[in-house]
């Protein structure tokens, strides 16, 4: 076996971009979670995402004004999750379920006219000095915005978690609503920005998918990335640092097994396919048996003031 | 009175009646599709001889069709339904669509049915599909020579014949011009999964390929080529001009119309009878891209000259001397593959490496 | 001011008012849908609802469609709605469903030709058996780390899917199927062969499987201490805990029951309607039985109604692309309002609407 082929610089920098959709979707779902609300709807909300930043960025022929389309637009579809949630108290598994059918349903038919064109995508920054270092400049400075973004993203919710106020709040509404309700918090209120905020988050995943990473669009191209990002939320443990190592793990594994099959590794192919699930798995496990978890204690149950 | 025979005095039911209220040529002609219309490759094409039929005929005959039909339990249904809603010949296409729809042609003698890329047929039941290692001879070829690194990755789908078919060709062509050639393959798994396919084509460029084969339907790998700089690739099932001059250099493209318009004729004219259908350049049911500028201009008149050869019929892309990946002889010098040993192919020729998986 | 007050008891009026006020709200609003794309709004509507039943040109074949294409979603669904009760999130039934159309499939393929009359049942305990191994996964990993099982499900869909494609086109291919993936194709093998009991009916032995599951979860969350014990679990699992409720052989036998259905639901599927294994064998049932599970409310009659509804929008909207040229993805999204506008109508069922200021309690 020879896997000199492998170039560990360009392999980084592939994962910083097959890892991007993912975390962003996975940094919302956190938060939205945190406030004590499963919305398994992010696959809905991502491909919704990936049909609306397509289809704005190909009219405006700006890219930036796509992801901004498609934050508003998975946002505005989260809040149909929110009302149904929050204010008629439906069951949250199922309306997460029937927010991605419907997103699914949605996108391809908004996205008909946009099937096989290719649309404007995000310049890489060339930093300056940053970009010119050797191995590193190639490996972490020369990527498009939105990968820097998400990593922004990432701190700035790790310290509104942390040192606000209002992140406080947040936590003590996903920890026990009934507790916060009593000291005067608006439950529903605070639990529908958080929603509001995944849906912007999963938009800008789908539409990093089909403006930067695929880049085009086609009806179903997420194929599963919003449940990796789920999946991710809970390998976390619900902490923003360790949702940014999920997402890079598991698009480095994704990469890796590809890159292993391209070098010809000899490793059974159906085994490396599966490979990305069975790490995920395996580091679920040992995470679990660490007994480090920290759901939220009102995670997924409804809340009625009156209750 | 049980369903079989129910069904098929409905059917018979149906047909008369359409043959007496209607003009007697008329034809309702339908499609069965595995993918959504827009994929952008295999249905699409297969959408576009529709659209021919129908430009073709005009309003002599109706086509109706079925998007995204799940091979098994929902296909049979999908079928049925077809030929119970009137229409006098089906197109069936996708693989998986084979045992389907020779069950449902039992239950419906007086409608035709055609089945792509199959081998079984019955007194209504007709196959076809397209020699498109023909084309990727001609892939191959263009390939080799213009390779830098020697190193061209392929992107296949699943290990079925076809698929190995056309990775030999195209190393048998690569090789022919360029000994120092190798193929990396990735088995993706799919036939469409954009995500996944440009995944998989950042990481043969990355392991140092500049020449991006693929048998998956999306412009993923494309897009991703057209990222990297100075890789080519080449259309597949449509011929994906958006990318042309580079990285696309050219393509090979399904073109199904002739086929369906000839059938469809068939059938009004009630001369249609089953035939197992296999083309390729020659006929036209294969069509190579135009070959861009990007290509060297003698590298562009030797792959001209070879797509004449085998339109022709003067050269296969099979010819011995050929020996199996594990050293077996298995054509002689001179000797020509026969169709059979093609169709269920499951080995590589000598010097891929690799194994296919099982 | 509107506000929602509970209801001391859930009001029985809505509980069988609120589906069919969603029924009828789903075919306003997707009459616009369809309107919007160019159909004829009651055309479609009719196609959807009424034609797979009624139509004579289709009925006679899409009736007995309606159970089959209902029975996996039933099966599933029960298995499934068993385990929410307590609060097990199963979401990889799909997994489970592949694993044993694959195990049942693999165990007959061993003795292919024989015609021994016991295969089939043989076929049937293998399938349910993958399928229960592929559930016990999730089940150890839960009460042995406390691994979430919701997550561990779901991504053993992927691995079974993987080795889906894999068998289809090794291990399991037809010698005689000229390298083509796929399995050999059980109708033309008779022993194996999950043919209709009646002909003509689309009763298959998924169907009378599916209808004994309705009858033994209505009995088993009513009548048993062990649904009992299930419910206690789901509704205060603190409460189960000093009753000397076991939480791990609940997680157990719940997410061991919902395999085992799931896995013989792949097997009836693959030795009936689908034929053979193949690389895209499976088509969602287990994604979609989720859903028919919470529109049946948890209820094994609820579930039977809510898995035959589905199957008519199934079908009826392959009627509907068949006759009016809609694009499939508007079933979907069809589908997925039906659903949206149920979750939101069942309000009224545990909640009254009052209008005007709350009074000081």
């Amino acid at each position: 076996m020879d896997l000199s082929s492998i170039n560990p610089i360009l392999l980084i920098a592939s994962i910083m971009v097959s890892a991007t959709p993912i975390l962003l979707a996975a940094i919302g779902e956190m938060v939205v979670e945190k406030s004590g609300v499963l919305n398994l709807g992010v696959e809905g909300m991502m491909i919704t995402g990936a049909v609306v930043g397509f289809a704005v960025a190909v009219n405006s022929t700006s890219p930036a004004a796509g992801f901004l389309a498609a934050a508003v637009a998975s946002a505005l579809l989260s809040l149909a999750f929110g009302v149904l949630t929050q204010f008629l108290l439906s069951n949250q598994v199922a309306t997460g379920l029937g927010l991605t059918l419907v997103g699914l349903g949605m996108s391809s038919l908004i996205g008909k006219p946009y099937e096989g064109i290719k649309s404007p995508t995000l310049p890489k920054l060339d930093i300056p000095v940053l970009s010119d270092i050797p191995v590193l400049g190639r490996m972490l400075f020369s990527h498009d915005l939105m990968v820097y973004l998400s990593l922004v993203l990432v701190a700035c919710v790790w310290a509104f978690l942390k040192y606000t106020r209002a992140g406080l709040i947040l936590r003590a509404v996903g920890e026990s609503h009934d507790s916060a309700h009593a000291l005067g918090y608006k439950v529903v209120r605070i639990r529908l920005l958080a929603i509001l905020f995944g849906g912007a988050c999963a938009g800008l995943g789908g539409a990093y998918l089909s403006l930067v990473r695929v880049p085009q669009w086609t009806e179903g191209m997420t194929a599963g990335a919003g449940w990796i990002a789920l999946a991710i939320v809970v390998f976390a443990s619900w902490r923003a640092g360790r949702v940014a190592i999920g997402a890079y793990l598991f698009g480095g594994v994704t990469v890796l097994q590809l890159n292993l099959q391209a070098a010809g590794a000899d490793v059974p192919v159906a085994l490396l396919s599966a490979s990305p699930y069975l790490v995920t798995i395996i580091v679920l496990v040992i995470i679990s048996a660490l007994g480090a978890h920290g759901a939220p204690a009102s995670l997924g149950r409804p809340f009625h003031a009156s209750s | 009175m049980n369903r079989r025979t129910l069904l098929s005095t409905a059917a018979l039911a149906l047909t008369l009646g359409f043959g007496t209220a209607a003009a007697a040529q008329d034809v309702t002609a339908g499609f069965i599709y595995v993918g959504p219309i827009g994929d952008g490759g295999w249905t699409y094409e297969h959408d576009k001889g529709r659209l021919a039929v129908e430009e073709a005929f005009g309003d002599k005959v109706k086509t109706i069709y079925q998007e995204s039909v799940p091979e098994g339990a929902d296909s049979e249904r999908a079928i049925t339904q077809m030929a119970l809603s009137g229409a006098d010949i089906i197109f069936t296409t996708s693989f998986g669509y084979m045992d389907p729809t020779v069950s449902v042609a039992a239950k419906f003698p007086n409608v035709k049915f055609e089945h792509a890329t199959g081998y079984k047929t019955a007194d209504n039941v007709s196959v076809y599909s397209a020699r498109f290692y023909e084309g990727r001879a001609i892939q191959g070829h263009i390939a080799g020579s213009m390779t830098k690194t020697n190193k061209i990755g392929y992107i296949a789908s699943y290990p079925i014949p076809e698929v190995i078919r056309g990775i030999n060709s195209a190393y048998i062509h690569a090789k022919k011009v360029n000994p120092d050639v190798e193929f990396s393959v990735i088995w993706a798994f799919t036939w469409f999964d954009p995500a996944k396919e440009a995944d998989a084509a950042r990481a043969l460029i990355e392991n140092g390929a500049d020449v991006i084969l693929q048998h998956t339907d999306s412009t993923a790998p494309q897009a991703a080529a057209q990222a990297a700089g100075n890789v080519i690739t080449f259309g597949q099932a449509s011929d994906m001009g958006d990318y042309a001059p580079m990285p696309r250099v050219s393509s090979i493209i399904d073109n199904w119309a002739p086929y369906y318009i000839d059938r469809v004729q068939a059938v009004m004219d009630g001369t249609w009878e089953t035939k197992e259908t296999w083309d390729g350049i020659g006929p036209g049911m294969v069509g190579i891209g135009e070959i861009s500028d990007a290509v060297p201009a003698e590298v562009k008149a030797e792959a001209l000259a070879l797509k004449d050869a085998i339109a022709a019929g003067d050269y296969h892309p099979f010819t011995g001397p050929l020996n199996k990946a594990d050293g077996s002889v298995w054509l002689a010098e001179g000797e020509v593959a026969d169709d059979s040993t093609l169709l269920g192919m499951d080995f590589y020729v000598e010097g891929i490496t690799g194994d296919i998986p099982q | 001011m509107i506000r929602l007050e509970k209801r001391p008891q859930p009001s029985r009026l809505w509980t069988i008012l609120a589906p069919v006020l969603a029924v009828l709200l789903t075919m306003f609003v997707g009459g616009l849908l369809f309107a919007a794309l160019g159909a004829n709004p009651f055309e479609a509507i009719r196609t959807i609802f009424w034609d797979p039943i009624f139509n004579a040109q289709f009925a006679s074949f899409t009736r007995p469609q309606l159970l089959v294409k209902a029975a996996p979603l039933i099966l599933i669904a029960i298995g499934l709605s068993i385990g929410f009760r307590a609060g097990i999130w199963n979401i990889g039934a799909e997994g489970q469903y592949i694993m044993g159309a694959i195990c049942g499939a693999a165990a007959g393929l061993a003795l292919y030709p024989s015609e021994s009359l016991l295969i089939f049942p043989m076929m049937v305990l293998a399938g349910a058996l993958g399928g229960w191994v592929w559930a016990m996964i999730p089940a150890i990993l839960k009460t042995r780390f406390g691994t979430n099982e919701i997550l561990v499900s779901l991504m053993l869909v992927y691995v079974a899917e993987t080795i889906l494609g894999s068998v289809a086109t090794g291990l399991l291919r037809n010698p005689e199927g000229r390298g083509f993936p796929g399995s050999r194709n059980f109708k033309q093998w008779d022993a194996a062969h999950n043919a209709e009991i009646f002909s003509g009916t689309g009763m298959h032995w998924g169907v009378v499987f599916a209808f004994i599951a309705v009858i033994g979860a209505y009995v088993l969350l009513t009548r048993h201490i062990l649904g009992y014990n299930i419910r206690l679990t789901g509704e205060a699992p603190r409460a189960a805990r000093f009753s000397g409720v076991r939480p791990a052989r609940i997680v157990l036998i719940c997410l061991g029951l919902s395999g085992l259905l799931a896995g013989m639901a792949g097997l009836f599927e693959v030795t009936g309607p689908a034929g053979q294994i193949s690389i895209d064998f499976n088509s969602g049932y287990g994604f979609t039985a989720i859903i028919v599970a919470f529109l049946g409310r948890l209820n094994p009659v609820g579930i039977l109604l809510a898995g035959l509804l589905m199957a008519l929008t199934y079908i009826g909207g392959e009627l509907a692309q068949l006759m009016l040229g809609v694009p499939g993805a508007s079933i979907q999204l069809f589908q997925g309002m039906l659903l949206f506008f149920l979750l939101g109508v069942d309000v009224f069922t545990n909640y009254r609407l009052r209008i005007g200021r709350r009074e000081i309690a």
